[in-house]
């Protein structure tokens, strides 16, 4: 999958999600950032917030407290200290 | 010479203890498959965490490297991080670690080095503090968790990591039982601080690309060392937890079987002698009508 971006969010309780999507926008400690597929190397500390996963016209929302994102050629990892899956409420 | 009753309400008894140890069994076979989740479940972060450690740390080896993974060049003091169980019937699982943990800290001390230790879990502290009372520093007792979390762990990390940055301590050694199987048990020592890096080369990351980092490479490896500490305590914790019950589900098995066998033998006495005291009792009556 060359056009996805392989993500996986873990915690040190079990691994919350891993799959392919198109973008993850996530809350590090110097400012919120997106990633897409082929994002240049970079990793850095997370701050407390939301992860937004969007696949398509699908759209997940995890909340996150402590921990980091690494992103390389072979995906993204976030190591959370803390996360759940945040259920939206229907507008 | 125990009547025949005493030794009814002695066959009872021993099959009242075979019903415990059984349901003993049963209960840490339950527990267990929960533990070696929660091992298993922690393993995909620690390892995680562990690659991009030892990513980082190529970058900034050398004299720029933090003291939690260089070390400070000293290796006079010792800490000795002792994880065991908080309840025993679990056969040789604590003994063991102590054992493991004991040979370490005679050798350490035989070199003259200053050793102390902090204890988590009940039973490695009873057995412990009799030989090394004024060594230990702290103890641990984890029985209050039900579920171990980083939070939980997160008080022994804080009190290694005071240590070493007070300099009371150099080295950091924790010693666990490495869950091999649910049959074998390896008490491991582990050392945390110098953190070990093993050479985990992730495939393919193209490891010439330029990393960005933020904040700084430095800043970040500062902040993730000690959470990186807490994370391989706590999974060395779910091991112990994991191996703790598979232990137990052994001994309980053990003592299960010893149980029957023990029954088994007392039946026999038991009917032996009941019919020894039929053909006694025949003998009497046989006699006394041949008298008449």
């Amino acid at each position: 999958m060359a056009d996805k971006l392989h993500v996986s969010l873990v915690t040190p309780e079990k691994e919350l999600f891993s799959g392919d999507v198109d973008q993850v926008i996530a809350p590090g400690t110097e400012g919120e950032f997106g990633v897409l597929v082929n994002h240049a190397p970079f990793m850095t500390t997370l701050a407390e917030g939301a992860v937004v996963i969007l696949d398509g016209d699908k759209r997940r929302v995890f909340n996150v407290r402590g921990g980091f994102a690494d992103v390389n050629a072979s995906g993204m990892t976030i190591l959370a200290e803390h996360a759940e899956e945040y259920v939206e409420t229907v507008h | 010479m125990a009547s025949l009753k005493d030794m009814r309400n002695q066959i009872a008894s021993v099959k009242a203890t075979q019903k415990i140890t059984k349901a003993m069994q049963m209960v840490a076979a339950a527990k267990l498959k929960r533990a070696q989740d929660a091992a298993e479940n922690a393993r995909p972060y620690a390892a995680r965490m562990a690659a991009v450690i030892a990513n980082l740390a190529k970058g900034v080896s050398g004299d720029g490297a933090p003291v939690l993974l260089g070390g400070n060049g000293s290796t006079q003091n010792h800490l000795v991080i002792v994880s065991t169980s908080d309840r025993g019937l679990c056969g040789g699982f604590n003994s063991q670690i102590v054992r493991a943990a004991r040979d370490y800290i005679n050798g350490l001390i035989a070199d003259g080095k200053g050793v102390k230790i902090i204890t988590v879990g009940r039973k490695g502290n009873d057995q412990l503090k009799r030989q090394y009372a004024d060594r230990i520093i702290a103890t641990f007792d984890m029985s209050a968790h039900k579920v171990l979390t980083l939070d939980a762990v997160q008080p022994i990390a804080d009190a290694a990591v005071a240590e070493f940055n007070d300099g009371r301590a150099d080295v950091v050694t924790l010693f666990y039982s490495r869950f091999k199987s649910v049959i074998s048990q390896v008490p491991t020592p582990k050392q945390l601080i110098p953190a070990q890096i093993d050479a985990v080369e992730e495939p393919s990351t193209g490891s010439d690309a330029v990393y960005q980092y933020e904040p700084s490479e430095e800043e970040i490896l500062e902040t993730l060392l000690p959470r990186n500490l807490t994370v391989q305590i706590l999974s060395s914790l779910l091991e112990n937890t994991a191996g703790f019950y598979a232990a137990q589900m052994s001994a309980m098995d053990n003592a299960t079987r010893n149980a029957g066998e023990m029954i088994k033998a007392m039946n026999l006495k038991y009917n032996r002698k009941r019919q020894a005291q039929i053909t006694t009792e025949l003998i009497e009556i046989i006699a006394g009508a041949e008298a008449i």
